[in-house]
């Protein structure tokens, strides 16, 4: 059996992996997918913590994340192209018309 | 029932100035007279009730609620009758019930629109002023001397599209917002001294104390109600209002600035007799400030040649005699002065307006002239009512004017005497200047009005139609005749209430408004000092020993009328070149008494213009601007700076966002990781 650890090492790899795409790339659609990642690093470390502790809460929880993250993708894409249309452009530096 | 007495005009005011808009001539303006004629109506059915009752209890009481309530401090809208101010509502309703009759005529001239308002503000007068002399305790009485100020102004300003007359209206609101802040001062201490209201509670609560021989509360006190009283009744120092308040209608002139209003400050000091007595520094100030504007007002009176100028300086005069009376001790003699003066000055007044009425707006007496033929029922009111306030010997003007002169004598106040005596030659020197230069010679009215630029009066008001030919007049209508003849009426008749008793009278009024002047139920030193005003034979002054004195005192003051208007008549009927001869020889004093002794031009020296200037350079241009608003704007421009310094954190790059949250998370998760 696989010790809670090793779960919890993949998770952080996976989370700072996301939190670095969000960081780094500059490609809006790619900033979602690293949000993505983001979300299913703490999903795998609540399963594990789950399934460590032998109750189902963390599956559940789980569940509501990835219903939540389907939504988050479904209107973070509707934007990413609303934006598109206005700018041409998925470049998150370009949109700063609410700076001073 | 009482309450109904101000009820009406409150009712009449109500619908006027509601829909009167809406409503013709005929039915406002008849609405209005026919409130004040229930209003009569139903006092004369009060001072019924009253009169019957035995003179110590003289006093019917109407609590309508309890107004203020707070701990042990309790105030109750609580109105009154009494001998006092059943005299009161009597003038203020039977008057004021004539003058509007004659208003509808009078002002027949005005939109429908305007004609509403004029109505609405003159019944709503009458509610206050009804108010002002029913209420019980000083804060009703308050609440209608205020009430009465305001319309007062509202009044004035009637036709405020002319400038002076929105100025003249202005002028006597703030002059008497200087008399009302001490009258609230004087109110002040008078509760924090008896802590009641009451005018009753307040005599009882004085009537044991000893009469006050400093400067003491009680002096402190009355003095600032004195203040109060010399604003609204026009006298020395702040009289000045009362003739630039000639600029409303004449009627109003009539009700408001002769017979009701203007006696507001005398009839205060009357029902306030007990605590006065006490207070006999404030007295003498009374006396010396009523006989000095008596005497003061009398000569201005003298050369002034605007109608209802002349008028009004005469009310000035006649008001200060009131003065006199109270400030002696007479207050019965100072009420009687005041009810027979409402009669004779609102006849004059309402005669002066019947001349405008027929010239069409003139009201320069230097353009009139002959008017005797062509007015007959003006000129015989007007007639009457001059002979009655020149104290002609058995008209009310003589009985109450000489009371009051004996009183001043008998209780040794020889000068004080003198200036009346002297102010009373000048009344009837100045009341039949008036009536010969405007009804009797030749007509000046088609000569070219003469240019003289000291005149600052403004002849012709907008309302009245451009002159008509000249050649025939208009008596006054039926329902201006009717005001007259009735007030003519009484100026004849009203003095016979007062009979004093060395005619063999026993001076009714003295002896109805007695009870008044004292304190229910205590006899003291001080209660017998005011006894023995309205009844001379209970007094030292009175009865046996001063009939005789009161007899060639009368026969003294007599004489002098006459003589006042033999000289007139010679002036100003047999020799007029004499009068411009004198004011040829003595240039300087005709110009100071032309010029109304440049008292208007004192105050606005020493008082109007340092307070603009303070009010301008120092309130405004140096608090207002710099340290009120600086402060405003400098607490904004402190916000604007440390903004721009703030908002260059918001770069609007999303990922500078997204950074600094992440390191918001990691510092604060950091923390307590580590702690």
């Amino acid at each position: 059996m696989i010790p809670l650890g090793h779960y919890l090492v993949v998770s952080a790899v996976l989370f700072s992996i996301g939190t670095a795409g969000v960081f780094l790339r500059r490609n809006l659609i790619t900033i979602l997918l690293s949000i993505e990642i983001m979300l299913n690093a703490v999903n795998l470390s609540f399963v594990a913590f789950g399934r460590a502790q032998g109750n189902v809460d963390g599956q559940i929880i789980t569940f509501f994340v990835m219903t939540v993250a389907a939504a988050e993708a479904a209107v973070g894409l509707a934007i990413v192209i609303g934006l598109f249309r206005h700018r041409e452009s998925l470049n998150p530096d370009a949109f700063t018309l609410l700076k001073w | 029932m009482i309450a109904l007495i101000p009820l009406f005009p409150l009712l009449g005011f109500a619908i006027n100035a509601s829909m009167g808009r809406r409503l013709p001539k005929t039915i406002s303006g008849g609405l209005a007279s026919l409130a004040m004629l229930a209003s009569f109506a139903v006092s004369v059915l009060v001072v019924w009730q009253v009169a019957h009752l035995a003179p110590a209890q003289r006093v019917i009481e109407q609590t309508l609620y309890t107004w203020i309530a707070s701990g042990d401090f309790n105030l109750d809208l609580t109105l009154r009758v009494d001998p006092l101010s059943s005299v009161m509502i009597l003038v203020i309703t039977g008057i004021g019930s004539l003058i509007h009759i004659y208003s509808t005529a009078y002002m027949h001239e005005e939109v429908d629109r305007e004609f509403a308002r004029y109505f609405s503000y003159l019944n709503l007068f009458a509610f206050f002023m009804l108010a002002l002399v029913l209420g019980a305790n000083f804060l009703v009485l308050f609440v209608g001397w205020e009430g009465v100020g305001l319309c007062s102004y509202l009044l004035i300003g009637f036709w405020f599209e002319k400038k002076t007359a929105a100025d003249a209206g202005k002028k006597a609101f703030v002059v008497n917002r200087i008399g009302d802040y001490a009258f609230i001062l004087g109110t002040l201490l008078i509760f924090v001294r008896f802590q009641t209201l009451d005018f009753q509670r307040i005599a009882s609560a004085v009537a044991p104390l000893g009469v006050e021989g400093t400067f003491g509360t009680l002096s402190v006190a009355t003095l600032l109600l004195v203040i109060g009283a010399t604003g609204k009744s026009a006298q020395i120092p702040l009289y000045v209002w009362l003739p630039d308040a000639m600029e409303g209608p004449t009627p109003v002139s009539a009700l408001i600035h002769a017979a009701t209003m203007v006696t507001a400050g005398v009839y205060m000091i009357g029902r306030n007799a007990v605590l006065f007595s006490h207070a006999p520094k404030t007295m003498i100030i009374v006396a010396t400030i009523g006989a000095v504007t008596a005497l003061f007002a009398g000569t201005i009176g003298l050369v002034q040649n605007d109608i209802k100028r002349v008028l009004a300086y005469s009310t000035v005069s006649q008001l200060g005699y009131m003065f006199l009376a109270m400030g002696v001790g007479a207050f019965g003699a100072g009420i009687f002065h005041l009810y027979t003066h409402a009669f004779f000055k609102a006849c004059l007044f309402l005669g002066s307006g019947a001349v405008i009425h027929a010239l069409h707006g003139e009201q320069d007496i230097r353009n009139m002239g002959g008017l005797k033929a062509g007015l007959p029922i003006t000129y015989w009111t007007f007639l009457l009512a001059s002979l009655a306030i020149a104290g002609v010997p058995g008209l009310a003007g003589f009985f109450s004017k000489d009371e009051i002169l004996f009183e001043t004598f008998a209780y040794g106040h020889t000068i004080l005497w003198t200036v009346g005596i002297l102010t009373s030659l000048l009344t009837a020197t100045y009341m039949f200047r008036l009536v010969f230069l405007t009804f009797h010679g030749e007509r000046r009215h088609d000569a070219p009005a003469p240019q003289h630029p000291e005149e600052e009066e403004t002849p012709a008001p907008s309302h009245h139609a451009p002159a008509h030919h000249s050649g025939h007049l208009h008596d006054a209508p039926a329902a201006m005749a009717l005001a007259l003849v009735l007030l003519a009426a009484g100026s004849v008749v009203a003095g016979y209430v007062g009979i004093p008793g060395a005619l063999g009278g026993h001076n009714a009024l003295g002896s109805w408004l007695a009870p008044s002047f004292s304190a229910r139920g205590a006899t003291t030193l001080a209660d017998r000092a005011v006894g023995e005003v309205g009844e001379p034979e209970a007094g030292a002054a009175g009865a046996e020993a001063g009939s005789g004195t009161e007899l060639s005192l009368m026969v003294v003051s007599s004489l002098v009328a006459l003589a006042g208007i033999g000289i007139a008549a010679f002036i100003w009927l047999k020799r007029r070149e004499i009068a411009d001869k004198a004011a040829t020889t003595f240039p300087g004093l005709y110009k100071l008494l032309l010029n109304k002794y440049y008292v208007d031009e004192v105050y606005d020296a020493t008082v109007v213009q340092p307070i603009r200037i303070v009010s301008t350079e120092g309130l405004w241009q140096g608090i207002d601007v710099h340290v009120i608003d600086g402060a405003v704007n400098g607490t904004a421009s402190i916000v604007d700076g440390s903004s721009s310094l703030l908002r260059r954190l918001q770069t609007g790059s999303v990922r500078a966002y997204a950074g600094s949250l992440l390191i918001g998370v990691v510092l604060i998760l950091g923390y307590y990781l580590w702690r």
